[in-house]
């Protein structure tokens, strides 16, 4: 930072963090609590239940799997849009942003009628699997403008152009020279994406499908105590995933700084 | 046979002409530079060549073979953009290395051959920096290096050094021209700078909204300029509006003046003569002759290191002179003087069906 921050900054950060943090740490403290005194006995009680693991480890795969489609999906797309109809960015810049619009629940209920239609397979509508595309959707916005910035911060043209005059066809274009440079913001979507499904609710409890989130809810409607402790480990893992947005935008050497650098 | 050619090359973006008609042949290693101001089509030209657009219509021919419709990772021609091409993720040698691999050479093979190029640009100690840890000269010398490591058939720049400072640009320009001289490649070469074109090429073509204005040596470009456009764009001109009056004169207001380009002219026709600033004498005019020159004043004088630009009032004309330094000294501002050039040392062009103003604000490079 290169100038200082006013007197008045100060007790506005204060205040902000103070909104933040009290009620952190009341759970937390709560979580703590036992018949007499402090322990870790709702925590014992969480990471005892099987529903938890199971539950915790079926949402990382969900997670996965949106973050596999939603890349795939939205890395050559973001290319292309840059590459040969940057007229039509602000358009898909738009459509981005209409999963904050449109309410999960809207999503959802629009999903669900996929059941009704014939040649949809049932191994895709029986399982869990069925919440990916409407994950995909709801991680559009995240994965979208990550990967916006990281594109907008190279030459993706001229790079494409030479790769090309050197006899690059587009997949090795793709995979050697284009993904190297947005990994960092590709990373960043991911993260994005992995907190999001860890914390989605509403198209799992409306599908009737459990899920971490539904587990949480679950919980908190049942046990007191251990519902703060699994708030405490919900919000450390979304946490970590953030956290690694900020390593990976600071690595040396691969990634952001060194493509910021190249301008 | 020419080794490339631009056969009747059109090119139409929507309804605006980016190319008119363009002809140019290429002989084996010989250096042609596009030049000509921005909008003029010469890079959509060049972009042509290396398969990056599509012309409407034309042909482009390497070696007999059509390639016009060839995709451009199958044409092996070297590219050095303006700027910001250097793959950013990787380093100097494996920048150079990329088209190699693309190639499947043996990494051995593939080694020396980087070796080999990034000393020819004289890199060799910076092959293992990444492109932001290289000065912008720097970076394109390897860009240089990575489009000849694919042994390219042709080599083309697109305004390579339009990035650079001054000094650098000077110096780059010539380590370009000495390493196609060695290496006897080819070269399509896209500029605006008149100075950096005329320096460098075997041949220049000057481009004006899409067409070739002129087409030759340099020399040719810079002392017998075939068009208006081609005289302003290349270095400075006098242009002096005249009536061809006598066989070999013509008349530059009251005065009439020898122009050997001038004979076999109808009498009475609108020219155009042009001489250079540096063809151009300068006398002091009290007392002695002074027919056969055109009397004015000293208005101004530009000090340009080498020589000294003396500008002249000459009533409805603004001469310029280049004078050596102490010439320009007995010469002060407010001189009565006389402008004076070799009969042979001036060109004439027709100026009938050219308007008195240049249409174009011709940028005459710096």
């Amino acid at each position: 930072m290169t100038k200082r921050m006013p007197r008045s900054g100060w007790v506005w950060l204060a205040v902000g963090a103070a909104y933040f943090f009290i009620p952190l740490a009341a759970t937390a403290e709560f979580s703590l609590k036992e018949v007499s005194g402090y322990g870790f006995s709702a925590y014992r009680e969480i990471l005892d239940d099987p529903q938890f693991r199971d539950l915790l480890w079926l949402s990382f795969k969900l997670a996965f799997g949106t973050i596999v489609v939603s890349v795939l999906i939205l890395i050559p797309t973001v290319y292309w849009v840059h590459l040969r109809i940057p007229r039509l960015r602000p358009v898909v810049e738009f459509l981005s942003v209409l999963p904050f619009v449109v309410p999960p629940i809207v999503l959802v209920v629009g999903l669900l009628y996929v059941y009704n239609v014939n040649w949809v397979p049932v191994w895709f509508i029986e399982s869990t699997r069925f919440l990916v595309p409407g994950y995909v959707v709801l991680s559009f916005p995240f994965m979208f403008r990550a990967l916006d910035v990281s594109f907008r911060a190279i030459d993706v043209q001229t790079l494409t152009e030479a790769a090309q005059s050197l006899g690059a066809g587009w997949v090795r274009t793709l995979m050697r020279v284009i993904l190297p440079n947005i990994a960092a913001g590709a990373l960043a979507g991911a993260f994005l994406t992995f907190a999001l499904v860890m914390g989605e609710f509403t198209m799992a409890h409306i599908a009737l499908f459990n899920t971490f989130p539904t587990y949480i809810n679950y919980v908190g409607q049942t046990k007191a105590n251990p519902a703060a402790a699994l708030t405490i480990i919900s919000f450390g893992l979304t946490w970590l995933a953030l956290l690694g947005i900020l390593i990976v935008g600071r690595l040396p050497g691969r990634g952001a700084v060194q493509v910021g650098g190249t301008r | 046979m020419p080794y490339l050619e631009l056969q009747k090359l059109r090119k139409k973006f929507g309804d605006v002409t980016a190319i008119e008609e363009l002809d140019v042949a290429l002989e084996a290693g010989e250096f042609l530079s596009l030049l000509g101001p921005s909008g003029c089509g010469k890079t959509t030209a060049l972009r042509i060549v290396a398969g990056f657009e599509r012309p409407t219509s034309g042909r482009i021919v390497v070696e007999g073979n059509d390639l016009t419709h060839v995709p451009p990772n199958k044409r092996d021609m070297g590219m050095v953009f303006q700027a910001y091409s250097l793959f950013p993720n990787m380093t100097a040698h494996d920048n150079v290395e990329f088209g190699l691999k693309v190639r499947r050479q043996d990494g051995a093979a593939r080694r020396r051959r980087v070796d080999e190029l990034m000393e020819l640009v004289g890199l060799s100690a910076a092959a293992k920096r990444y492109p932001h840890q290289l000065s912008g000269g720097m970076q394109q010398r390897v860009a240089l290096a990575r489009a000849l490591a694919i042994e390219p058939r042709v080599l083309l720049l697109d305004e390579p050094l339009s990035a650079l400072d001054a000094k650098v640009r000077v110096q780059l320009r010539e380590e370009i021209r000495r390493v196609q001289t060695k290496l006897g490649i080819t070269t399509l070469y896209v500029t605006h700078d008149q100075e950096e074109a005329l320096s460098i090429s075997d041949r220049v073509a000057v481009l004006s909204h899409g067409r070739i204005e002129q087409i030759g040596s340099p020399a040719d470009i810079y002392h017998a300029p075939g068009t208006p456009f081609v005289a302003e764009f290349i270095g400075t001109m006098n242009r002096l509006e005249a009536t061809v009056a006598d066989e070999g004169e013509v008349q530059v207001g009251g005065t009439l003046i020898p122009v050997a380009d001038a004979r076999g002219l109808p009498r009475g026709e609108r020219v155009l003569v042009l001489v250079r600033p540096e063809i151009m004498e300068l006398q002091r005019a009290d007392g002695a002759g002074t027919s056969g020159a055109l009397v004015g004043e000293v208005v101004a004088q530009i000090f340009l290191g080498s020589i000294t630009r003396v500008k002249v009032d000459a009533g409805e004309h603004e001469l310029s002179a280049d004078l050596a330094g102490p010439n320009a000294l007995e010469l002060p501002v407010g001189s009565r003087v006389a402008a004076r050039f070799p009969a042979d040392a001036a060109r004439v062009l027709a100026l009938s069906d050219q308007p008195a103003e240049p249409v174009e604000p011709a940028p005459a490079g710096p």
